[in-house]
């Protein structure tokens, strides 16, 4: 038996391709639409995978250190590190800040990590090139995001630094590539303020009587000395021992610190429940709407193809053709566009996601539930059309 | 030749689908989970480590002087501005000697007149003295009575206690008026070595307390660097090793220096060691006082032994070790390393052989499952 859907679309092929390349684009828009979600999404659990922690201990009642601003004193790390179950302990800075290189400024976290060595909590997990920070001061590893290469010289606040190592994938729940450097410099950059509060600073000080008292010489310097410490972080990540349930180990950290502690899936849930929940309904709404527009679009064109061949459909029927098999034609053709435009949809957005500024992560889960949902929706569209050829009237054949 | 046009359709539309899906194929396979990690593998050579410290640390003056006037008063002058070398006994600066003058003048007074009841005392002592030997004699022959010839001799004595007192008066006077012009000498400002002056903190009319600062004085020679390694990475930190420093004000320009002792204090707060470096050569001109200094300090070299880049050591399930690769796909090789230097090299003391390859650098982080795509150089990365 004769393929009638195959010798119609023969019959018509560029326009049928044409069509579906037309689908297939929407279809891409859809596809990297979902990408969109997939990545921030991916963005925060990369953000909770690379800081290579198991609990966070930030500030009492905050949902630090990604969500809000936390800070705590710096020593802290050395009462956690000596309860049971901790294997390591590590300060850590986040802050989101403009990084200057030459005349070009570039939106990035700045992660300040401790100075042990590879592998210590906040330390980036792989490199794609250079090598790991090995001094104290003055260096940084970069993801390859901000654009710098190894040796760029790039200021931070008021300190210059080289980058020493690129790594990829390391961004802050937003998006922001990070940018890490030794501890100490990211607690100056965060906590120390600039040169001319400095010295407001200073001269308030000054003036104030009690501090510069003529009898008392000495205070003056001690009181200024004191003013520009800056012993804070804003989180310590906690790495647990194998022997340990992590939950146990932040019962006895919130119980005997006072502090607050998150596990790694109460901190997904923050940075996925609470972080992008917004943006996420903002995308889903878009996905909603670009189905529908997708399913209108091919319902309409599905209809247009058959209004176009009414005449040759009434023929059909005239010779007698079972209504069966002239809604098969109909609805393999309707298939056939929804898969060209698929593959086609697929394709671009494949090729089209790294051209995207935020990560655009495709999942072979989301494809294929994009076919199903192509599928489904040529079916459902094609029923007006199938419904509109199986109403003529076989005397068109002749009457038009 | 019916069928013709057709088959010219069909070969058309075949020629546009089959690439197309062939690309379709290839897109699922070549992105995604399915698709292999790049990466760059390092092998293990056997060298010897130079490891080195890196520490930041401040200029500062190894011996400092705070002059000021041992008592209150007011400063009268300062003869120096900072800047400027003074020598050892030169006078810096005067303080005010208000009324100090006058009593120096009073008490010299005071002397010449204990001086001239010293004179009268004298002459009293003189005179009784004979009148008494006179008496003596008298009375050994006889010519006086015993009584007489007592009660001279004991204005003899009176005389001579009065002489006493009069001489103890004269050198308590004298004591008082070097107490004074001691006092008079305290009120000058001396250097008390060779020495530049890097802060004049009163001027001339200001009452100063005792003990407050009116100049501040260095000993230039003496200037070193107090430098601060994080506790982390000092191991082998010791009193004699090279360094180098780098002055923030001459990035670029590097002197070389040594360590002249590891504090025996650590600073417990910012969990550092304290050292003091000193410069081989002083640089010329002198670095200001408490300008930022990068010290690089070279530790012995190590024994060698298998080295790899601290960019393969990846943290797997709170164990240390880099992704060995062998014929078979990466594996996950637990290392020790002992020692690292500051160009991201490290030494490993058990885990690994010369000759072995490991993963230095991957897209994407990996696992024991992962594909792996060996490359010269990952995509992106300048050379």
């Amino acid at each position: 038996m004769i393929s009638l859907a195959g010798r119609d679309i023969l019959h018509a092929w560029g326009k049928f391709v044409f069509t579906g390349v037309g689908l297939g684009l929407l279809i891409g828009v859809t596809l990297i639409m979902a990408g969109v979600y997939r990545g921030m999404v991916d963005d925060a659990k990369v953000l909770l995978d690379n800081s290579g922690a198991d609990l966070w201990v930030v500030q009492k009642d905050t949902l630090g250190p990604y969500a809000e601003s936390s800070s705590v004193y710096d020593d802290l790390w050395r009462s956690i590190r000596g309860i049971p179950g901790v294997a390591n302990a590590a300060n850590v800075t986040y802050l989101t800040m403009q990084v200057r290189h030459g005349e070009r400024d570039v939106r990035a976290m700045v992660t300040g990590i401790g100075a042990d060595g590879p592998g210590t909590p906040g330390w980036p997990p792989y490199l794609v090139g250079g090598r790991q920070i090995t001094r104290g001061h003055y260096e940084a590893v970069a993801d390859m995001a901000t654009g710098f290469k190894l040796g760029d010289r790039l200021k931070i606040r008021r300190n210059i630094y080289t980058v020493v190592g690129l790594t990829r994938r390391m961004v802050s729940s937003n998006g922001d590539p990070m940018v890490f450097i030794p501890l100490k410099d990211a607690q100056e950059a965060q906590f120390l303020k600039d040169n001319d509060a400095i010295w407001q600073q200073r001269r308030r000080t000054s003036e104030n009587p009690v501090f510069n008292n003529p009898g008392t010489p000495g205070v003056l310097e001690a009181v200024i000395a004191s003013q520009t410490s800056s012993p804070y972080v804003n989180a310590v990540l906690v790495q647990v021992a194998r022997t340990h349930a992590p939950e146990d180990v932040a019962q006895a950290i919130r119980r005997w610190q006072r502090l607050t502690v998150y596990t790694r899936a109460q901190m997904e849930a923050i940075l996925v429940g609470k972080l992008i929940a917004t943006s996420a309904k903002q995308i889903g709404m878009f996905l909603v709407i670009l189905a529908v527009v997708s399913a209108a679009i091919v319902a309409f064109i599905i209809y247009t193809l058959t209004i176009g061949k009414i005449r040759e459909i009434a023929v059909l029927k005239l010779i007698g053709t079972r209504n069966r098999t002239i809604a098969a034609m109909i609805l393999k053709q309707a298939i056939a566009l929804g898969t060209i435009g698929f593959v086609v949809g697929k394709i671009s957005a494949t090729f089209g996601a790294p051209y995207f500024p935020k990560h655009v992560l495709l999942v072979p889960q989301d494809s294929v539930a994009g076919v199903a949902a192509v599928v489904a929706i040529c079916i459902l569209s094609s029923i007006v059309a199938i419904h509109a050829a199986l109403k003529v009237d076989p005397a068109e054949a002749i009457g038009g | 030749m019916k069928r013709l046009p057709f088959q010219k359709r069909t070969l058309t539309l075949m020629a546009i689908l089959v690439p197309l899906f062939a690309l379709f194929i290839y897109v699922a396979f070549s992105s995604g989970p399915l698709a292999p990690v790049p990466v760059v593998l390092a092998t293990v050579e056997n060298m010897s480590l130079s490891p080195a410290l890196f520490g930041i640390g401040t200029v500062e003056a190894r011996y400092t002087y705070k002059i000021g006037p041992t008592f209150a008063g007011r400063l009268k002058q300062v003869a120096f501005d900072v800047g400027d070398r003074v020598r050892a006994g030169q006078v810096i600066g005067e303080m005010d000697p208000v009324d100090l003058d006058e009593r120096i003048a009073a008490q010299d007074a005071a002397i010449k007149e204990v001086l001239a009841q010293l004179r009268e005392v004298q002459a009293r002592k003189d005179y009784a003295q004979s009148q008494a030997q006179r008496y003596h004699l008298l009375l050994k022959g006889r010519a006086t009575s015993e009584e007489t010839a007592a009660a001279k001799h004991q204005e003899l004595q009176v005389a001579q206690a009065a002489l006493a007192a009069a001489q103890e008066a004269l050198s308590r006077a004298r004591a008082e008026r070097e107490g004074l012009a001691a006092q008079r000498r305290h009120l000058l400002l001396i250097a008390p070595v060779d020495g530049l002056i890097v802060a004049r903190d009163v001027d001339p009319g200001t009452t100063v307390v005792a003990g407050q600062a009116v100049v501040e004085l260095i000993d230039p020679d003496s200037l070193w660097i107090d430098v601060r390694f994080d506790q982390i990475r000092a191991q082998g930190l010791a009193a004699g090793l090279p360094a180098q420093i780098v002055l923030r004000s001459r990035a670029g320009v590097s002197s070389t220096g040594r360590v002249l002792r590891v504090e025996p204090l650590a600073d417990a707060v910012t969990e550092e060691i304290l050292a003091k470096v000193v410069f081989e050569h002083l640089p010329d001109p002198l670095p200001p006082i408490g300008e930022l200094a990068e010290v690089t300090v070279e530790l012995p070299a190590q024994p060698s032994g298998p080295v790899i880049p601290n960019a393969a050591i990846q943290r797997i399930d709170g164990r240390l070790g880099v992704w060995q690769v062998t014929d078979g796909g990466p594996a996950f090789k637990p290392i020790e390393s002992v020692a690292s230097d500051l160009d991201g090299r490290v030494l490993v003391r058990k885990g690994l052989e010369p000759g072995h390859r490991v993963v230095a650098y991957s897209q994407s982080a990996i696992s024991g499952h992962s594909r792996i795509h060996v490359v010269e150089r990952l995509p992106g990365v300048a050379p």
